[in-house]
């Protein structure tokens, strides 16, 4: 057996799994030892590294279906069948690559941790969860890797348990978990019908006619909610920023895109093809969750929580590309729809690397000065030069801003939603241009936001002690950081090989690939045809180089060399005081009256004390979370008014147990009596 | 072809040689309907190399960025202002490499830098202006691009030289939806290029300014590079709504220097004619208050998605 054979390479990938799942043996007793958990994070991004090195081979080798390998451990009458296709080896570069450098970066990061002996053990378990997820194909494989990665999380975002708020934020996630879980258990049960055959191929061959809809609609909500969808994410601002940096970044840069996969699998692998309304639901909730997703971020003060309300907002820039290609392929608008999921799934790749790199950026300001709080941030652009340059050009890449890579896959987008007239039903033409523009308000929000980010982070004058006192990060953690940095613009420049490298995935998925791109002149990308649109990163790139080149050289050389540092002129009123800097607050209170009064019901209260009272006036704001206020607090109270009626079921006598026992069987057996 | 390459750099050459003049002519447009005689058309020309000379005095806890911004925003807006087809159109090398969205992209890269700018000394003024701007922007900068849709969803294409050889086609007829991208166009023009009714480019008084604030601190060489940058944004705005709405002329790659020459003087009246135009609308119209600015922008947005909407519902797929 050749070493590039299919069945090797899905032997190769199991094997990783294999060595992840045993890591976290060794991590219970390596956690003890500063050295033991940097082996630990080591290894993890050396088979990281090695699972993205085999998919990448999956995904470009010609051969188009791989047969996947059986494993003789699992379930009694399941089998199990581990295996990468071109679907899931495209998720499997992207998740193993950005983990591979998390991991790199945790060897630096990890060795801060307070107890590390409650994060070293999980952290394996949880990359090997998210393997286990793209290699399963079977439900059952794919629902134990889909549990294994929520309870390792689980147990990562509850490793600082001595904050009451991080014992909220994993009680919430574990429910949310668990509700997703089941919606996932009943879609595959649907899908695997009466005949119960759950290996994926089986899935297919039969193809339970009728379901698609109820598992459209299943996996919305059991991997929308993993994802972060509205108004399923109220777990995930929680969750992520509770867990330490570099399993945040895991979580919010990674695990997203394994509940994206899900959905993928479920939706465009497994449902059979979709009809044309399925695209509404998710055009629908997938603008909200831009729109809302980028709102929150900007009202949020707390660096790590931003970070996680702006994955809401892209997801839902994925969702609307997968939405799209929803409505392209039930269509019949093949290369539409090739697009429309290309431009998803580059999304996906960009976000995997775009935010793995701000929440490692954030976790070293946060370990450099113990805070989270912008408000008590500032001027960090002089104290940690290293992170400040690679957290700059995430923020650039992340507001979709040439030429980093975010740029590229909002213009696949946009090009998609550009051919979308094309669509001969009614509702999604109307939809989908309001779509358009949520996606551009959006884009413009997220440039908004992450001004503040890095403006209020690392620019201007220190606004604490701690944050005077701050200094670079270590050498594993800047290393990382720059390798993302430089990820990010390399994706943005030469495009058409991230493309090209989609091409399998893209043709399981919706039945058409792109054009290759990557031969094309200048390295452009031309998603459809020359005179419709193109874009070539490297030619931007290189002309915004050159261009800043002659300036800077037309200046040196004809320009006054003179320069000197006096103190800032402000109009004529400098205050030597940091408090009279723009806060993050004030940032966004413009922005906030504009949108937020609707949104969040923003409401602010003054407390003006009278004229010659020298009390303090004080400033408050209100915010409402109106999805919270919405749907989460109304069945919160019913289930604990539930659980108060059902209290004293608790302390009845052995006699009306056991007449409750009977009834209850009496009343099964007359609902299956009726049901035949 | 290398023909072609000698044409895109003296247009690439000439958006920034004559954004001064542009700016120059507004202003004394300008100050001629106010009844003064007002600077000379040089003017900007005098004041670039005034500043350029003086020492450039910077706050003592700047960083690298606030000296570095000055270039990338000249950079970014320059190129998105050379993406833009002036005198010639269909200059094969460009439309291969960038579209219409690119260059709204390429001027919010710009506008991202200043802001970053704007926030780096720690001053409350500085803070205010990134504020305001990014409040701004992110309403003009969606209704930019729904307006720049309504034009690709015409024209088939994203690409400015195709959007422009369409407007001068057969299939070309005057269109609702076409009005509207124009009126949201031009709002946004106002908007994005610190103009009054939204802002002043002509005052220092504090709590009026966005633009004039973010740059409070930049003096000497970078202030040069800025108000630079400034000038070649208005002439890419105004060279934008002449190369779609008003195509005549326009030299077509190939052409021969006759052709280029026509080209360069249809390109020079329309840019008076829209200087002009944008002049009177200023002094006809007083400053609004800040939060009256996102509800003027927000009609920029609601025309712009309006006219999508429409085309999106009347067109038959082309």
């Amino acid at each position: 057996m050749s070493l590039s054979s299919p069945c090797c390479l899905s032997q190769l990938a199991a094997s990783g799994v294999g060595v992840l799942l045993a890591l976290p043996v060794f991590g219970i007793f390596a956690a003890r030892r500063a050295l033991g958990s940097r082996l630990i994070y080591a290894a993890c991004s050396a088979v990281c590294a090695g699972l993205a090195g085999v998919a990448l081979i999956t995904l470009l080798a010609p051969a188009a279906r791989l047969e996947p390998v059986e494993i003789p451990i699992g379930l009694p009458l399941a089998r199990t069948f581990l295996g990468l296709d071109p679907l899931s080896a495209a998720f499997a570069v992207i998740i193993n690559l950005a983990a591979s450098i998390v991991s790199g970066y945790a060897i630096g990061y990890g060795a801060h941790a307070r107890e590390p002996q409650r994060i070293v053990p999980f952290y394996p378990a949880f990359i090997a969860g998210m393997n286990l997820v793209l290699l399963a194909q079977d439900a059952f494989s794919f629902l134990v890797g889909w549990e294994l990665m929520s309870l390792a999380s689980w147990a990562l975002v509850v490793s600082e348990h001595r904050s009451a708020e991080n014992r909220r934020a994993a009680l919430v996630y574990l429910i949310m978990a668990s509700g997703g879980a089941l919606t996932l258990l009943l879609a595959f049960g649907l899908l695997a019908g009466a005949q119960g055959g759950y290996s994926f191929e089986a899935i297919r061959r039969v193809g339970a006619p009728g379901v698609g809809p109820i598992v459209l609609l299943l996996a919305l909500v059991g991997a929308g909610s993993k994802a972060g969808l509205v108004p399923l994410h109220a777990w995930l601002p929680l969750a992520h920023p509770a867990a330490p940096s570099h399993v945040s970044a895991l979580m919010s840069g990674v695990m997203t895109k394994v509940a994206v996969y899900g959905f993928v699998r479920l939706v465009f692998d497994l449902a059979g093809p979709p009809a044309w309304w399925w695209s509404v639901p998710v055009l629908l909730i997938a603008g909200i969750t831009a729109l809302l997703g980028v709102l929150y971020a900007l009202m949020e003060h707390d660096l790590k929580r931003l970070l996680a309300y702006h994955t809401v907002e892209n997801i839902g820039i994925i969702f609307i590309g997968l939405g799209l290609a929803l409505a392209f392929e039930a269509s019949g608008l093949r290369a539409a729809a090739a697009l429309a999921f290309t431009a998803a799934i580059f999304h996906v790749f960009n976000h995997s690397l775009f935010k793995s790199l701000l929440f490692m950026g954030s976790g070293a300001v946060l370990n450099a000065t113990g805070e989270r709080d912008m408000e008590h941030l500032g001027g960090l652009i002089h104290r940690m030069p290293v992170t400040a340059v690679a957290f700059l050009a995430g923020c650039i890449a992340i507001s979709a801003l040439p030429p980093f890579n975010g740029f590229v896959s909002e213009w696949l987008t946009f090009q998609a939603i550009l051919l979308s007239p094309q669509l001969p039903q009614w509702v999604p033409r109307l939809l989908v241009p309001a779509v358009g523009a949520t996606l551009a308000c959006s884009a413009a929000l997220a440039a908004a936001c992450f001004v503040k980010a890095f403006g209020m982070t690392f620019l201007g004058r220190p606004r604490s002690k701690a944050a005077l006192g701050a200094a670079e990060t270590d050498r594993w953690s800047q290393i990382a950081m720059l390798i993302l940095a430089l990820l990010c613009l390399l994706a943005g420049i030469l495009p058409g090989f991230v493309m090209d490298s989609l091409g399998a995935a893209t043709q399981m998925a919706v039945g058409a690939r792109l054009a290759p791109q990557s031969a094309l002149a200048w390295l452009r990308i031309v998603p459809i045809d020359l005179h419709r649109s193109a874009y070539s990163g490297l030619f931007v790139f290189v002309m915004i180089v050159l261009a800043a080149a002659t300036t800077a050289f037309a200046v040196r050389r004809f320009a006054s060399h003179a320069l000197r540092r006096s103190p800032p002129w402000d109009c004529g009123f400098p205050d030597a005081s940091p408090a009279t800097q723009y806060t993050a607050g004030s940032f966004a209170q413009p922005i906030r009256r504009v949108f937020g009064s609707v949104v969040f019901r923003a409401r602010e209260h003054v407390a003006m004390p009278k004229p010659g009272d020298t009390a303090v006036a004080r400033l408050r704001v209100e915010l409402r979370d109106t999805v919270w206020d919405g749907l989460y607090a109304p069945i919160i109270r019913l289930v604990e008014a539930t659980a108060e009626r059902l209290n004293r079921m608790q302390f009845l006598t052995i006699r009306n147990y056991l007449t409750l026992v009977f009834a209850a069987l009496v009343a099964l057996l007359i609902i299956v009596g009726t049901w035949r | 072809m290398s023909y072609d390459w000698l044409i895109q750099l003296a247009q690439t050459a000439l958006v920034l040689a004559l954004a001064p003049l542009l700016s120059g002519v507004t202003r004394k447009i300008r100050a001629r309907l106010l009844r003064r005689q007002g600077p000379s058309v040089l003017q900007p020309y005098r004041d670039l190399l005034k500043l350029i000379r003086k020492e450039t005095v910077i706050a003592e806890n700047a960083s690298w960025l606030f000296r570095a911004a000055p270039y990338l925003i000249l950079a970014t807006t320059w190129v998105a202002a050379a993406l833009v087809p002036t005198f010639a159109t269909g200059l094969s090398s460009l439309d291969a490499a960038a579209d219409i969205i690119v260059i709204v992209a390429l001027l919010g890269t710009a506008r991202f830098l200043l802001a970053l700018a704007g926030l780096d000394v720690g001053t409350s003024f500085g803070g205010i202006g990134a504020s305001r701007e990014m409040l701004f922007a992110s309403l003009a900068e969606p209704a930019m691009l729904m307006a720049v849709f309504t034009l690709s969803l015409f024209a088939g294409s994203t690409q400015l030289s195709s959007i422009s050889a369409y407007m001068l086609g057969p299939g070309y007829s005057v269109n609702i939806s076409l009005a509207l991208a124009l009126v949201a166009l031009i709002i946004v023009s106002i908007g994005e290029n610190a103009r009054i009714p939204v802002d002043n480019p002509a005052t220092h008084l504090e709590l009026t300014m966005v633009h004039e604030a973010m740059i409070l601190e930049y003096s000497g060489r970078h202030l040069a590079v800025i108000e630079a940058a400034a000038a070649v944004k208005l002439l890419l705005y105004l060279s934008l709504i002449a190369c779609v709405f008003t195509p005549w002329g326009t030299a077509v790659a190939g052409a021969g220097a006759l052709a280029y020459a026509i080209g360069l003087i249809a390109w020079a009246i329309k840019l008076a004619a829209l200087a002009f135009l944008l002049v009177v609308f200023e002094t006809a119209i007083a400053k609004m208050r800040v939060f009256r600015v996102p509800e003027f922008l927000g009609i920029a947005l609601m025309l712009g998605l309006l006219a999508t909407i429409l085309l999106f519902v009347a067109k038959v797929s082309r």
